[in-house]
């Protein structure tokens, strides 16, 4: 049993709002720079839709993530040989057709054109050529609440595994916002992409992170990603990708896209995995099988054979401590009800999502009358957004997605009837039992999904520094000990022996 | 003395800029180190021009590891003869060099019509691509058509020996007096182009990723080790 820690994300989807604070906080933070204007570490897309770059999803055509062929895990793209020959062009990355072209506006022509008949316009200016664009025609979240949906939709490669046709009339249709940023995976193929080893996995939390100095911008992490969340900057050509704000966590904070999260979507926190049983769980052979068997790889942080294991393979006892209290935890692996991103590429994403419950509700127009049971039948009938939602966050298996969104319902009609009243308790125990959960347990969950405050949603212990052998020496050293000895250091000895 | 020159005291400094350069800028400069590739702005085009010219330059590269480094008598010994070997070298070498020529015109024109590469392309580019232009199409020139039609010249015995004299520091300028001026420019481009290399986009040639088939896939880095290795105060 080989321990590890990993830091890890769940966003509670029926809280998005879709107000994109997420992505331009982390955009001020991260990729406001020459070589990134067109980089999102963090971007929320409306769903059903292409997604950013278009199409991601599409792995026929881009190859992202793992396949299995004859049992054994290879990447999609290609091996490492088929890599190597392939190095002088990649055949399957997206290029900024695929993301979009980033403009600017000529804003000084409102400041400096002089008198005239009509009315100043600042002009769109590309910033990458500088020139100006006659018209944009595609943009960050170009398609956000389905705005030209008949025409974008249709790009979505999950609606186009639908049996059924999405309706495009307003009172029928659904939406949802999906919030992304890097997986985080366990079986990350953009470090097994990288003919460099510039891409690697932190031992201590498990964050994947570009070593910048070894990075030779082959390009093969970009479509590598099946999620597309690796970057190339065109400036310093090297590839760039969310760093789980790393500096923040490090010192016990959120993520920057956590921090400021207005509808509190967003939890994160510490749990344990064993890192042998990794690569038989992406192995296993039905893609159905893939959220269990993803499952089995975590360990319970309450098992005193796994305390006495992680303390032997040095995670100490906040961090342990950490994966006890977190919320990932209890969301992904005691409640089950957060689920992994397409766990059909094999990657094992370590950011998890509870299913949004509102494309279903908003179809209920007369909820108040609904009975306890009634919400069963109801879930059932949204086969549309049922389907689509497992085509997303559970390989199409509606079960997985059934079981969850039966838990949030029975959890709002729980917490209704003990706070308003008045629905009949066999028929709640009815709804209860379907979604096979229990009355505390919804409680408990009515509390993390609904009240909790920051210190439960973000329970994040701080970088395991106090592990290096020369913290005594550290402190109240000089950050640029490197480069010029300490102030005072060379007089030292002689001073404290004047003073005796 | 001009001979002096230019078979043994330019060619020294074109070795001496390469090395030191080159160590130069991958110690301190390392983060400059890439394979600046434009595929993010367009792919249109870069299949056809990179990778033909990058399988043409291997190519060209093996053709003069075999007429440059190998001795003419290795060939003696293993039953090639001269008219076998110039047919071969004649045969492979334009081949490569026509895709290296190929290769090269397509990427300068993708560099000049393309608006988003354009933009982005320095004048190290340009002068990376007609350097490399000049010293292929000369070289393809002299495969194709000089050795077939004026003399199959036979640089096995003079520019071979006195390329491999640099290497033991005992430098047989005199060799070079008799061989045709269009291999003497040929020659001298090709040692302008080594001392391109460090301040160029072509440093990615010593960074072909060779170790990875044989690493594992997945790779863990520990901060802690990581951050140990870096500090030199310890």
């Amino acid at each position: 049993m080989r321990i590890k820690a990993q830091v890890a994300m769940v966003m509670h989807l029926d809280k998005c709002i879709g107000c994109h604070t997420c992505s331009v906080t982390c955009k001020n933070v991260w990729t406001n720079r020459p070589g990134t204007e067109y980089v999102w570490f963090n971007n929320v897309e409306t769903r059903p839709g292409p997604g950013y770059p278009k199409e991601w999803e599409n792995t026929d055509r881009y190859k992202g993530g793992w396949v299995l062929r004859n049992g054994q895990l290879h990447l999609r793209a290609g091996g490492p040989l088929s890599k190597l020959a392939n190095i002088f062009y990649n055949p399957n990355m997206a290029d900024l057709d695929d993301f979009y072209e980033p403009w600017t506006y000529d804003f000084q022509n409102l400041h400096k054109r002089g008198k005239g008949d009509s009315l100043p316009v600042a002009r769109p200016k590309s910033m990458i050529t500088g020139q100006y664009m006659d018209k944009p025609e595609w943009g960050p979240n170009w398609d956000d609440d389905l705005a030209g949906g008949s025409e974008t939709v249709p790009m979505d490669p999950n609606v186009r595994k639908l049996q059924e046709h999405i309706a495009m009339e307003y009172e029928k249709t659904f939406m949802m916002y999906l919030p992304r940023i890097c997986e985080h995976c366990l079986n990350p193929s953009c470090v097994a992409s990288c003919p460099s080893g510039a891409l690697y996995k932190r031992e201590e939390d498990g964050i994947v992170l570009v070593d910048q100095d070894a990075c030779r911008g082959w390009r093969f992490c970009m479509n590598g990603c099946p999620y597309h969340k690796v970057y190339y900057n065109w400036n310093t050509h090297k590839a760039e990708k969310c760093n789980f704000c790393y500096p923040r966590t490090e010192a016990g904070l959120p993520t920057i896209c956590s921090e400021t999260c207005v509808g509190r979507i967003r939890y994160i926190g510490v749990v344990l995995y064993d890192a042998d049983r990794v690569k038989d769980a992406a192995s296993v052979k039905d893609p159905k099988e893939l959220y269990e068997a993803q499952l089995s790889v975590f360990l319970d942080p309450f098992d005193p054979e796994v305390i006495e294991k992680a303390e032997e393979q040095g995670i100490n006892h906040s961090w342990i401590q950490s994966a006890q209290e977190s919320p990932i935890y209890k969301m992904a692996l005691k409640w089950k009800i957060a689920l992994p991103l397409h766990p059909e590429y094999r990657t094992l994403p370590m950011v998890w999502y509870v299913p949004p419950l509102s494309p279903i509700m908003n179809h209920i127009t007369n909820e108040h009358e609904l009975s306890a049971d009634g919400y069963i039948p109801a879930v059932d009938q949204m086969r549309i957004p049922m389907e689509y939602l497992a085509s997303i966050l559970a390989a199409d298996d509606t079960k997985v997605i059934r079981r969850v969104l039966l838990k949030m319902a029975a959890m709002r009609v729980h917490m209704r009837s003990k706070t308003v009243g008045g629905f009949d308790e066999m028929k709640l125990n009815k709804l209860i039992k379907e979604a096979e959960t229990s009355a505390e347990e919804l409680e408990d969950m009515a509390r993390l999904l609904g009240v909790a405050k920051y210190n439960e949603r973000f329970v994040i212990p701080t970088g395991r520094r106090e592990m290096k052998e020369d913290l005594h020496y550290k402190q109240g050293a000089c950050s640029i000990e490197d480069l010029a000895p300490p102030e005072g250091m060379a007089t030292y000895p002689f001073e404290r022996s004047d003073a005796q | 003395m001009e001979e002096l020159f230019w078979w043994i005291i330019f060619p020294y400094i074109c070795g001496t800029v390469l090395i030191v350069a080159t160590f130069y800028r991958f110690v301190f400069r390392g983060k400059s180190w890439t394979a600046p590739s434009t595929e993010i702005f367009s792919r249109k085009w870069l299949r056809i021009a990179s990778v033909v010219f990058h399988y043409g330059i291997i190519f060209a590269f093996i053709g003069h590891v075999m007429g440059m480094l190998i001795p003419k008598g290795f060939y003696d010994s293993i039953g090639v003869d001269e008219h076998t070997y110039h047919v071969f070298a004649i045969a492979g070498g334009g081949v490569a060099g026509l895709m290296v020529v190929f290769g090269l015109v397509v990427m300068l024109i993708r560099k000049f019509s393309l608006p988003r590469v354009r933009t982005h392309t320095s004048f190290g580019d340009y002068f990376t691509i007609v350097l490399l232009l000049l010293v292929a199409g000369m070289g393809t020139y002299m495969t194709l058509i000089y050795n077939t039609t004026v003399v199959s010249y036979e640089y096995r015995v003079s520019i071979g020996p006195w390329f491999r004299s640099l290497f033991t520091f005992n430098p047989l300028s005199e060799l070079m007096l008799g061989v045709p001026t269009l291999f003497k420019v040929h020659v001298i481009l090709a040692f302008l182009l080594f001392a391109a290399i460090p301040f160029t986009r072509l440093v990615h040639m010593f960074s072909f990723p060779l170790r990875y088939p044989t690493r594992a896939p997945q790779q863990y880095r520990s901060r802690d080790r990581y951050n140990k290795n870096r500090d030199n105060t310890q």
